[in-house]
């Protein structure tokens, strides 16, 4: 294999950082998969191996340099190694998300005009050659390559192959294609295109990032070393493959450190998997943790009375000391020692049971995390921390340093990164990561990115005076005005009702209105737990949701958020006056959510345009019908007859209707 | 389409049935006074699935027991592969390539999914007792390669989230879907399935179809099932066989089934629509 190395001191791109870890860590474990119950796992001179074979695959088949590769499916060896090879041959790597449905699918892969698709199995498969059957399809796609080959002996293979297959034939040609290989190889520079991905698209049709080699290494290497992150490290590799975040922790840190890449036996055994393997370093994005601190709440609600009394006396201690403890601060020493008694009572086998045992580095992003969920980590000893950061930036905008961690913050800027705030309040970076284009669409890159290469991230935030660390307030466009012309910030208010472990999605309205109102999701975990040990029952979600029981608990917590908004002068025009809970959940299905779950604020007004009127023309119920997409795709409408609650506000607000009345 | 080949014939969707496996031939079943099959014959042949169909108390369940061998006609005979089978112990049935389920299901509550799956593969275990009780040597080899077949069913299946569950903690769908694992763990020639879609939601019936259909393909496992649900059965099988009252009132594809008048009158009920 070629060796950038020699040329520049440093390898300017993927391949070529594994040649640099063939070398380098050769017999070290550079990927793991469980499979069949057993960790299967490839060295580096494997994985090299098995990479040059696949790309000579390709190569067989006839992939050009420039091309794309689309890659569909769940976290898989394989599929990196598909990227990876993609971008030996000189093509670029598309990764998509593998729960969309044909439609989205078809969109992504038409405006990348994938020549090759690698499809993790025969669902896959069969949604590609949907996408093909289309109408208006564009018929670019030429071989489709699939991982799984369960079910698919009887399809029509004159243009499709079982990536083994590939592999095998690439082996075989090796003396034929190796030099082609080696040259196209040779041919990568800083430059070239490493991947290109999707925007999950919460306003209109996704975006095509293109990122260089340049973007991808230079942000790994920046916050390699920022984290201290070393060839030593463990990661599960569980995120959705489109998504930026694991680009860069799997392919791109993974790469530059040199560290192992762990992928679960499938989406369902995460947790169990999670917990053999014990990983160092971890990302997962709010709901993760929130979920997970809710089923070990469940949990110790029906433990015995011992261990209940056990659980809550040294998380008391924990939730006190136990941030400090891991900042480094001063402690006393009865303190530490009650801490050490918790941590071996409490904390160690609560870690063990959640996989965080061995946790150096742990991340969260993507949406505010509630301060109590947080703390709750921190104060099991757990270092995690938060990010800001988006697709355009290869992630990273800021970071967290150790010892400096704030649930309301999201650090300073990572290494190698500079951020201004506008005179609208909205935030905007430039960095080596900022990203080359929007593929095929300049219009939209012209207007992100300017001719000095500042990015508007589309957020509204400012420096906290005390920290300097910078704040996120919400989306800037979702900023909006009230009547009256006060502040509207929904995400805010959304956040802070979210924290309250029954609600699981809440959507703030009141742009231009008089005053907000709120339509409020349950969790059907908390409240479904809840609902069991107070002997109520339900048949349905719905059934649930509509419980007087349950709206009261909701009116609770929705009075409770008021009071501290109303403690904000800014803000406190957002306190809820009005709201409802909705009959089912939102869902990315029927197109109510992002994939990367985001709630799409314009199709709920369209969609549930009903229940907005009813919110704001005072009826105290309202009957609805809303079309629902099944996950085999059919489609069905549910009916339900939805309650409106009055809700209490504080402060000036209510100085304000009060008046208005 | 000939049905009556000697050599099979080939389904709408392109898969080829093989000759007779079973053959049942003037089945009558009688529990004292009470005639719960009546004169019945149907054959099933290799790699297809064979639905059995009827009202309550049509005598289907107790077909399913004559073909699994747990009850002995009266009168009539059971032909399997090409050897008249006379009255049998369980696992000689078992030996000769015959797997069920139960409508009722009947797994081991107390132990984990994967020993469960295990228990399958029981018969397929030749090493001696003391090995065993030891775990050396070849009762060890034989372990390994049979926990390797089951890992393969759990893989086929989707269950690998709950290999090590007790099968007593698991909600009913999935319930079922460890009781066919078991069921493939012996690696049958046919598989017997006594109503698997009872009680189950439409999410589960789908999940169900899709893997007794993926079974039939995969393996070319025969299929021979007892169901309610109509659309199911319409839609899984090759062939169906109509009992009411313990009589055979019809035999043929799905279609010709349904517009068979008897059957209607007796089953799908006059005043339908």
């Amino acid at each position: 294999m070629t060796d950038r190395q020699s040329l520049s001191g440093e390898a300017q791109s993927v391949p070529a950082l594994l040649a640099r870890n063939m070398a380098r860590f050769g017999d070290r474990p550079a990927y793991r998969e469980k499979e069949f119950g057993i960790w299967q796992s490839w060295s580096w001179a494997q994985t090299a191996d098995e990479v040059r074979a696949l790309a000579l695959g390709f190569l067989v088949l006839g992939l050009k340099p420039g091309d794309h590769v689309a890659v569909i499916g769940r976290n898989r060896p394989a599929h990196y190694w598909s990227m990876i090879a993609a971008q030996m041959c000189g093509a670029v790597p598309v990764p998509l998300y593998q729960d969309a449905v044909a439609e989205e699918m078809a969109y992504v892969l038409g405006h990348s005009g994938a020549r090759f698709v690698i499809c993790g199995d025969q669902e896959q498969v069969d949604k590609v050659l949907e996408v093909q059957g289309m109408p208006d399809a564009p018929q670019t796609i030429e071989q489709i390559i699939y991982t799984d080959k369960r079910g698919m002996r009887k399809y029509d293979h004159s243009r499709m192959n079982a990536l083994a297959d590939v592999q095998d034939e690439g082996r075989a040609a090796a003396t034929r294609l190796g030099t082609e290989l080696d040259a196209r190889i040779a041919a990568l520079d800083y430059d070239s295109t490493c991947v290109m991905l999707y925007t999950s698209g919460t306003t209109g049709k996704p975006k095509g990032v293109v990122l260089s080699n340049r973007n991808i290494i230079e942000t790994s290497k920046n916050t390699a070393q920022f984290d201290h992150l070393t060839a030593r490290e463990e990661v599960l590799a569980y995120l959705p493959m489109a998504w930026v975040g694991d680009f860069i922790f799997s392919v791109g840190q993974a790469m530059w450190s040199g560290f192992t890449v762990n992928c679960p036996e499938g989406a369902h055994t995460m947790m169990t998997d999670m917990r053999e393997i014990g990983p160092t370093y971890f990302f997962a994005p709010p709901r993760v943790f929130e979920g997970q601190l809710t089923s070990v709440m469940i949990r110790m609600e029906d433990a015995g009375r011992f261990k209940k009394w056990l659980f809550d006396r040294y998380m008391k201690i924990a939730r006190r000391v136990g941030p400090a403890i891991l900042d480094g601060e001063q402690v006393g020493f009865g303190d530490r020692l009650a801490y050490g008694f918790g941590k071996l009572f409490v904390y160690g086998p609560l870690k063990n049971t959640l996989g965080y045992s061995r946790i150096r580095v742990g991340y969260t992003a993507g949406e505010a995390i509630g301060p109590e969920i947080f703390d709750f980590y921190r104060a099991l000893g757990i270092n995690l921390k938060q990010l800001y950061g988006q697709t355009e930036a290869s992630v990273f905008i800021s970071q967290q340093p150790d010892g400096q961690v704030h649930s309301d913050t999201v650090g300073v800027p990572s290494p190698g990164v500079e951020l201004k705030i506008g005179d609208t309040g909205e935030v905007f970076y430039r960095s080596p990561g900022t990203f080359v284009e929007y593929y095929n669409n300049p219009d939209s890159t012209a207007s992100t990115k300017d001719s000095e290469g500042w990015v508007a991230t589309g957020d509204a935030g400012f420096f906290d005076e005390n920290t300097g660390h910078l704040r996120i307030i919400d989306r800037a466009k979702d900023v909006g005005k009230m009547a009256d012309g006060s502040m509207f910030a929904p995400k805010y208010v959304e956040n802070k009702l979210k924290f309250y472990p029954n609600i699981l999605e809440a959507v703030v309205l009141g742009n231009g209105r008089d005053y907000c109102t709120a339509m409020i999701n349950i969790d059907l975990t908390a409240v479904g737990n809840w609902a069991e040990r107070n002997n109520i029952a339900y048949a349905s979600y719905q059934e649930l949701a509509a419980h007087p029981q349950v709206y009261a608990t909701i009116k609770s917590h929705v009075e409770e958020v008021n009071r501290s908004v109303a403690e904000d002068p800014m803000l406190s025009g957002c306190q809820i006056h009005r709201f409802l809970v909705l009959h089912k959940e939102l869902d990315p299905d029927d197109g109510e959510m992002t994939r990367t779950r985001k709630v799409r604020r314009s199709v709920i007004n369209e969609k549930f345009a009903d229940l907005v009127t009813a919110l704001y023309d005072g009826s105290s119920s309202i009957y609805t019908e809303t079309e629902v997409t099944y996950e085999d795709g059919r489609k069905g409408h549910i009916k339900a007859t939805l309650q409106i609650e009055d809700a209490q506000v504080f402060g000036e607000a209510r100085q304000q209707k009060v008046a208005a009345e | 389409m000939n049905v009556h080949a000697s050599d099979g014939y080939t389904t709408a969707d392109g898969r080829q049935i093989g000759p007779v496996v079973m053959d049942l031939k003037n089945i009558t079943l009688r529990f004292g006074g009470v005639e719960a099959i009546k004169n019945i014959s149907f054959d099933i042949r290799q790699g297809e699935i064979r639905a059995i169909i009827g009202p309550n108390g049509a005598g289907k369940s107790s077909m399913l027991n004559v073909i699994s061998g747990f009850y002995v006609p009266q009168e009539g005979e059971v032909w399997f592969k090409g050897y008249r089978r006379g009255p049998m112990k369980p696992y000689e049935v078992a030996r000769l390539g015959i797997a069920r389920t139960f409508q009722n299901i009947a797994l081991f509550d107390g132990m984990s999914v994967l020993d469960n799956i295990m228990t399958g593969r029981l018969n397929r275990m030749k090493s001696g007792f003391l090995s065993q009780a030891i775990w050396w040597g070849a009762a060890e080899r034989e372990e390994i390669e049979n926990r390797a077949q089951v890992e393969k069913i759990i893989d086929f299946l989707e269950i690998q989230n709950i290999r090590k569950t007790p099968v007593g903690r698991l909600p009913y769908g999935l319930k079922k879907r460890v009781e066919l694992a078991r069921a493939l763990a012996a690696e049958p020639q046919l598989l017997l399935l006594d109503e698997p879609m009872a009680g189950m939601n439409v999410e589960e019936k789908e999940d169900m179809s899709r893997f007794i259909l993926d079974v039939n393909d995969e393996f070319g496992t025969t299929i021979a099932l007892i169901e309610h649900d109509m659309g199911v059965v319409m839609d899984l099988s090759d062939r169906v066989v109509v009992m009411d009252y313990g009589r055979k009132i019809g035999d043929g594809t799905p279609d010709e089934v349904r517009s068979n008048q008897e059957v209607i009158d007796a089953y799908l009920g006059v005043a339908h629509d």
